[in-house]
């Protein structure tokens, strides 16, 4: 069944996208599903390892549960400091 | 943990961590450097997700506060655009002795560049500019900490 989920990008994710958020309704279970499936729009090549998400503003695993009407950030590798 | 887009001056930060039983105060301070990778950089600017990033500033001092003896810490983070020579991060720490102090200092800036959703944009003398990936990922295959959940 598909969801409808929010989608934030990040710095060099969100250049690629072109946006800095969107709506998309997909057919997923988890925060790393969504990543695979919008590659081609924040068009990561680093492995999952590298980057980082958020699920509703809290840090999450790549296998955290994604619900309906959750908003996905997707983060590039940070490089604070 | 603060975000800012003002200048830090550290100094003025120093004077929160003042207390009478202590016997070390170490702080660290991050620069913004001319060059970098073999290229001439002109300035560099800082992307930073405020409320995650300020939430996971906070759970990497508690973590700190709870792995070391401290008395005050504190840690700050520049956002926004940088000249060569400003102060982009800085962290202080007090505590009875020096030990302590050191590890605590080391740690936090440590946890803060691999944790917090920061970003930052190298704009480079020839005219270019590039986001900077972690200095780990460039040269080793690591995975970073699932911060808030590990």
């Amino acid at each position: 069944m598909k969801k409808n989920i929010t989608v934030r990008y990040f710095a060099g994710f969100r250049e690629h996208a072109g946006v800095s958020e969107e709506e998309v309704s997909l057919a997923v279970s988890n925060a790393g599903d969504v990543f695979e499936r919008l590659k081609h729009r924040h068009g990561s090549e680093e492995p999952l390892g590298h980057c980082k998400v958020a699920v509703n503003d809290e840090m999450a695993d790549w296998d955290a549960v994604v619900n309906d009407g959750d908003t996905v950030l997707l983060f590039p590798p940070v490089a604070g400091g | 943990m603060l975000i800012t887009s003002a200048t830090i001056y550290p100094e003025e930060l120093k004077k929160n961590l003042i207390d009478r039983g202590a016997g070390a105060y170490v702080s660290f301070e991050g620069w913004i450097r001319d060059q970098n990778d073999g290229q001439e950089v002109l300035r560099l600017e800082y992307e930073v997700y405020e409320p995650v990033a300020v939430a996971e500033g906070k759970k990497v001092i508690a973590g700190a506060m709870q792995k070391f003896p401290l008395l005050h810490v504190n840690c700050v983070h520049r956002s926004g655009l940088l000249e060569i020579g400003d102060c982009a991060v800085w962290v202080g720490v007090t505590s009875a002795h020096r030990d302590e102090a050191f590890s605590a200092c080391r740690y936090i800036i440590d946890q803060v560049k691999v944790r917090l959703p920061i970003w930052k944009k190298e704009h480079y003398v020839a005219g270019h500019s590039d986001w900077v990936n972690c200095e780990r990922c460039a040269t080793h295959d690591h995975q970073h900490p699932q911060a808030s959940v590990s």
